[in-house]
């Protein structure tokens, strides 16, 4: 399934992201394909909040929608 | 911006210290502590645009604007890329609860060979956030020396000095290492590696091709980060608390937008209520009651009362009274208000989740959550918000946020003279112009968004923890930025003064206001006179506006005026930045695409209030139903117009 689709509070692990340029931006978030981290809010038709350790990343509506991931 | 000017000579036999890190890591912290100078500190992303720079023993302190590692994403990372390459040695100042973000960076910095010496800093933070670091073995695994630091408890800058004269580079990726020796070129390690990174300008500046390899460097790189954490930090518990969860409910829309609005009301009672009511008439009277006569009657003691220089200096548009009255009485109270009011927001974390909650509705404009901070940072000084542009992605959403800033967001000083001009009016009157400025900002980006090419790209944005600011951190920028407001803002108002002064004296100024009563009388039903609040307006637009007060004219009127010069860029010095950053072409073509339509809503506005008060009254709510009419008829047809139409 894809990012968007995830519901508050699932610990999901990333599988692969559609954007080259995104991807590596990601990376340097500390953000990669095979990360495990934990969806923490969903703004309704917005962005997708999760977190990994002590951070918190937003990311975009259309973003999540290319971020393939799956439950743990 | 100023603080580019302040020392960039390297003294002989100097070394270029470069301070490097994440945003919101405290590297201003340790430029202030090592240099004694004072630069911005915030807690969002692209605070430091321009580098600063300051002394250290003789040697340069750089401070970089906060990047997640060295390449050319944006243009704030293309400065910093270019710092780092220039350096001697850098300190790292990384953040100990964010390591396996931060760390990220270091390691691409050591792979570049660069001496360098890490602070470990916000220990106190990640103690409380229950972790545990072990500081030594990171200083054996990294190869360079690192030291434990809470700077702004001040511990930790005597150990970082007496650190930095043993900065090394530090211990590279082998197999990396193995691939830039194969290279055999002329160029550095380090401009090898971003090559290798596929780094675009740093490839064409050595005429090499890009690597292809980016990607897999990163991952590699990412990998040695987590295997690092795992060695170094121990979590013991973690926290959960009301701080984390009040950052939850500003996300929210259902809690969000309760609390942006709370957040805006408790901000317009302090600087639009408060300040503008209540402390600025008491400013303002004692500048006219006792320093204008005090300078009046001293001045009549030297020069004869009606000579030109007595009059170009205590006259309707005196150097000594009009300008100081404005400065001091008026400008300053408002605009130190409002500063403190964004050194809070930018402070506290709190910027980055607005990003969030509004990047659905962004969208529409074309932009994405981000560009909410540098429309937010405009209501202080337009000027620098449109540098504050430059974080933003793709130069489609730079273009856009410009234009927006340009047209529909009023700086502080014209904030200032709004709050003072139309709160004296009435409620009624701030409500509307309030409203109109929304309804034009949302229509005028909606619009662009719709047509111009392109399409907003998505969001991507670190949620730094919520901090109460430090009052004495909020105090010192607030003031410094004030500062540096009234100083470049003082000439120019003097000189806007002095030259009105001299029209008026040599009656050019009437022979003007005839020229434009095209525009003012027959277009805008506006008084002759207000040709001056707009050729004023071109200068500084709180300038133009101080007219307003001097001039007899009814609310309706003033009300007009004040969206009409709100709408024209706001000073010189904004053309002057927006020129640089868009270039002369587009830069022209914004600014006078601005100006007429700035004229053109004018007019438009006019009519549409005229037609309500000559209707019976003008303080009626059909007014308001008009306006949202024409937002929400401007939104369909930006949604619903065929996509062959577009630009």
């Amino acid at each position: 399934m894809t990012l968007d689709k995830a519901r508050k509070g699932q610990v999901i692990k990333i599988k692969s992201i559609a954007n080259e340029l995104i991807r590596v931006q990601a990376i340097r978030f500390g953000l990669s394909e095979g990360e495990v981290v934990v969806c923490r809010e969903i703004v309704p038709a917005g962005p997708v909040v999760i977190s990994r350790h002590k951070q918190e990343i937003a990311i975009g509506r259309s973003l999540a929608r290319n971020i393939q991931v799956e439950l743990c | 911006m100023e603080n580019s000017k302040t020392e960039t000579k390297i003294p002989a036999g100097g070394k270029k210290i470069v301070l490097v890190g994440n945003p919101n890591v405290g590297k201003s912290v340790f430029f202030n502590a090592l240099t004694g100078l004072y630069v911005d500190v915030s807690n969002y992303p692209g605070t430091t645009l321009d580098m600063a720079c300051g002394r250290y023993n003789g040697d340069v302190v750089i401070d970089t604007p906060g990047v997640y590692g060295v390449s050319s994403f944006s243009e704030e990372e293309g400065i910093t890329r270019d710092i780092i390459l220039a350096a001697d040695l850098v300190i790292n100042v990384i953040d100990a609860v964010h390591l396996e973000r931060d760390l990220f960076l270091t390691l691409q910095v050591i792979d570049m060979g660069i001496p360098m010496v890490v602070a470990l800093n916000m220990v106190d933070e990640a103690a409380r956030e229950g972790l545990k670091i072990n500081a030594v073995l990171l200083e054996k695994l990294l190869g360079v020396p690192v030291v434990s630091t809470a700077v702004v408890h001040n511990v930790g800058i005597e150990e970082l000095k007496e650190k930095l004269y043993f900065a090394r580079p530090g211990q590279p990726e082998a197999q990396l290492l193995k691939k830039i020796e194969n290279m055999g070129t002329s160029v550095s390690r380090a401009e090898a590696l971003l090559v290798l990174e596929g780094d675009p300008v740093v490839s064409e500046r050595c005429g090499v091709k890009p690597g292809t390899g980016r990607e897999q460097i990163y991952r590699n790189r990412l990998d040695r980060v987590s295997r690092i954490v795992n060695l170094v930090v121990q979590e013991t518990d973690s926290g959960k608390d009301f701080v984390s969860r009040l950052g939850r409910l500003m996300l929210r829309p259902s809690t969000g937008f309760p609390l942006l609005l709370l957040t805006l009301w408790v901000i317009y009672e302090l600087v639009g209520v408060f300040l503008a009511q209540v402390i600025v008439p008491v400013t303002e009277e004692f500048m006219i009651e006792y320093y204008e006569p005090a300078i009046g009657s001293l001045l009549d003691t030297f020069l004869p009362r009606d000579s030109v220089i007595n009059n170009l200096l205590t006259g309707r548009f005196g150097l000594l009274t009009f300008t100081v009255t404005y400065m001091a009485g008026l400008l300053l109270p408002l605009v130190l208000g409002i500063f403190l009011v964004l050194s809070v927001l930018e402070d506290s974390g709190y910027l980055p989740r607005i990003a969030t909650l509004v990047d659905r509705a962004m969208s529409f404009m074309g932009l994405n959550g981000q560009a909410i901070i540098p429309l937010i940072l405009g209501f202080g000084c337009v000027t620098m918000s449109i540098i504050s542009t430059r974080m933003l992605r793709t130069d489609r959403e730079r273009r856009i946020a410009i234009f927006l800033l340009a047209l529909g967001v009023p700086c502080s000083a014209q904030m200032a003279m709004i709050m003072a001009v139309l709160a004296a009016q009435g409620g009624f009157y701030l409500l509307f112009y309030l409203c109109f400025m929304f309804c034009v900002l949302v229509a005028t980006g909606t619009l662009l968004g719709r047509f111009l090419p392109g399409r907003a790209s998505p969001l991507l944005i670190e949620l730094p923890p919520l901090r109460l600011p430090g009052p004495q951190n909020v105090w010192k920028k607030a003031w410094s930025k004030s500062y540096q407001f009234m100083k470049e803002a003082f000439p120019l108002f003097a000189g806007g003064a002095l030259l009105l002064g001299i029209l008026e004296v040599t009656g050019l100024l009437q022979g003007l206001r005839e020229f434009f009563v095209p525009i003012t009388v027959a277009w805008l039903h506006l008084p002759a006179e207000t040709a001056d609040v707009f050729i004023m307006g071109l200068i500084r637009k709180e300038f133009g506006a101080a007219n307003i007060l001097v001039l007899q004219m009814l609310p309706l009127q003033k009300l007009v005026v004040m969206i009409t010069l709100s709408l024209t860029v706001p000073c010189i010095a904004s053309t002057m930045i927006i020129l640089k950053e868009r270039g002369w072409r587009e830069g022209l073509l914004l600014w006078f695409v601005v100006l007429a339509l700035a004229f053109l809503i004018g007019g438009l506005v006019t009519r549409l209030l005229e037609f309500f008060s000559s209707s019976g009254s003008l303080q009626n709510p059909l007014l308001f139903g008009v306006m949202i009419l024409a937002l929400a008829a401007t939104i369909a047809l930006a949604r619903f117009s065929p996509p062959g139409k577009a630009l």
